[in-house]
């Protein structure tokens, strides 16, 4: 067994940066890295993909992302866990194995976990409550186009006792990707709720790549970030017993402290003492941080007990469409232009009242964003871009929607500029619980 | 009177139509005051005209840390919501204005 163990983070979101990644993996002495790619909607828009193309539905980056890691794990000896397969893990398997013989990496073992695609499942169950509204399921009838569960670790344990190097998954709750290895190298007992709630502390620091070691952190003045140009990307070294530090390369950019780590611990978090996931419900709430020199915080005293005996899924549905159109304005009396052109399009989309749903009319730069109240008083603004958007049941009306703020070129108030507008099909995620009875999953492999 | 900018650090996350917002105080010696003075009541006033409809605080003594639950937050939830900042990603700095 191994008596320290060193897993990096090459990936933070479907199209994260890929340099950060590769330097990890050739300076940082990792024996595994994982990269997250998947959201909660990413999984559901892949599959619609995957409806009109068989072969598509996995991350758009893999193959591009692939070429570079594959040599480097082949090479440092790292083993890649990876949640890139999105909708199609096995067609991911099929494009990494193809660039693994490419470049020859011999003795390679690749694998494919599948099992997370429910859809089947769930069409049989109407009966079954969305989590979010307490309606059955039934009620999105013909309008699920995808149903996934959020897998634990069994599958890619299983695969790396096989032997796999580099693992593709579809949807694994995302600390899976990071808890998976440390509980093979260190062998604990999957039945360890302790243990295992130490690993998904790791794995849920680790699971946003940079936003851990300085991305997403900087303030300037207030929270400074040193060369957040070359930030470098997060390694965790585990002792046995689940605890380690955090830590970057040296010489890279960012910055790791115990507010950078604190941020991230709590991030996506609503009961620190219950954080949910299919392996054990992870306590963070006694976690304590130090930091033991530059660019390393340790971490203790996470804790956890047994899970759920179900698992959450994510079903993706149709939800109509999303209109958008934006419209600029600027110099003298810009704000009051801005406004009577919002009100322009409001009364043009009056008939259609019955239809758009949650019709907003923006003033970026002023109340886009924040609470209502919140705009500053006193100087008028430079400038100001309005903003329209609606959901409406078809593609016609949200293009209307879009349409009509650009109309305001020749029928609104003077000098707008740089009009945009957008229609976008809405797919939309619900949540329901499946017994884990009801979930076969597999590893398939590939040798080079 | 002044800012929360000033004695603490913020992020946001998300999840369906649930924001959360970490408030994570510069010095230890200032949790204290944050327990004190930024109680879930007035978190809840501060988003009320975005439709927040309930706010829970979790405490983290030992990392001078808060976090808030904001139930309805996200005018509807990340996959379908109409806004602009569908995640409400700039819910913290929002919170951060607030005078303590």
């Amino acid at each position: 067994m191994a008596d320290k163990l060193r897993i990096g983070s090459g990936a933070g979101y479907a199209g994260d940066r890929l340099g950060p990644a590769l330097e990890l993996m050739r300076h940082g002495n990792l024996d595994y890295i994982g990269f997250e790619c998947l959201a909660e909607r990413t999984i559901a828009l892949a599959q619609r993909e995957k409806d009109r193309n068989p072969t598509a539905g996995y991350n758009p980056m893999l193959a591009y992302r692939m070429e570079h890691v594959l040599p480097l794990a082949h090479q440092n000896r790292i083993g890649v866990v990876s949640n890139m397969g999105a909708a199609n893990p096995a067609g991911a398997l099929d494009v990494a194995a193809s660039i693994a013989r490419q470049h020859r990496l011999r003795g390679m073992r690749l694998a494919a976990v599948t099992g997370d695609d429910v859809l089947d499942q769930i069409r049989r169950q109407p009966e079954l409550e969305i989590l979010e509204t307490g309606e059955p399921l039934g009620s999105l009838s013909d309008r699920i186009v995808s149903a996934n569960a959020y897998l634990g670790i069994g599958p890619i344990l299983e695969a790396l006792r096989n032997g796999a190097q580099v693992i593709l998954t579809g949807r694994v709750a995302d600390p899976a990707l990071f808890l998976a290895p440390m509980v093979h190298a260190f062998g604990w007992d999957t039945r360890d709720y302790g243990l295992l709630g130490r690993g998904t502390l790791v794995g849920h620091l680790l699971e946003c790549a940079g936003q851990i070691s300085g991305g997403y952190f900087a303030d300037p003045g207030k929270k400074d970030v040193p060369n957040l140009w070359d930030l470098g990307f997060p390694f965790a070294e585990v002792t046995p017993d689940g605890n380690g530090f955090i830590g970057k390369l040296d010489g890279s950019g960012g910055r790791v402290s115990t507010a950078t780590v604190t941020e991230q611990m709590l991030y996506e978090i609503h009961d620190p003492s219950a954080y949910l996931t299919p392996d054990c419900i992870a306590d963070f709430s006694r976690v304590r941080l130090k930091a033991t020199g530059k660019d390393r915080v340790a971490f203790s005293d996470a804790g956890g007990m047994p899970p759920t005996d179900t698992y959450k899924v994510s079903v993706g549905y149709r939800n109509g469409y999303l209109g958008e159109g934006q419209m600029s304005y600027g110099g003298a009396n810009c704000l009051e232009r801005a406004r009577q052109a919002g009100d322009l399009v409001r009364r043009w989309l009056r008939p259609y009242s019955g239809e758009i749903e949650d019709l907003r009319v923006d003033l970026i730069g002023l109340d886009s964003l924040g609470p209502a109240g919140d705009s500053a008083q006193g100087a008028a603004p430079r400038e100001i871009r309005l903003r329209v958007a609606g959901r409406t049941p078809d593609r016609q009306l949200a293009q209307l929607i879009a349409n009509e703020v650009e109309a305001l070129y020749t029928n609104g108030p003077a000098a707008g500029g740089g009009a945009s507008k957008r229609v976008e099909e809405l797919v939309s995620v619900a949540s329901v619980l499946l017994p884990k009875s009801a979930v076969r999953t597999q590893a398939t492999y590939r040798e080079i | 009177m002044m800012k929360l900018h000033e004695l603490a650090h913020s992020r946001t996350g998300d999840k369906g139509n649930i924001s959360n917002i970490s408030v994570v105080a510069y010095r230890l010696e200032n949790y204290d005051l944050l327990r004190e003075r930024l109680t879930a009541d007035r978190v809840a006033a501060h988003f009320a005209s975005r439709g927040v409809t309930r706010v829970l605080r979790y405490e983290l003594p030992q990392l001078g840390a808060l976090n808030f639950v904001l139930y309805d937050a996200l005018s509807g939830g990340v996959t379908s919501a109409t806004t602009l900042d569908k995640h409400g990603k700039t819910l913290s700095s929002y919170l951060l204005q607030m005078e303590i």
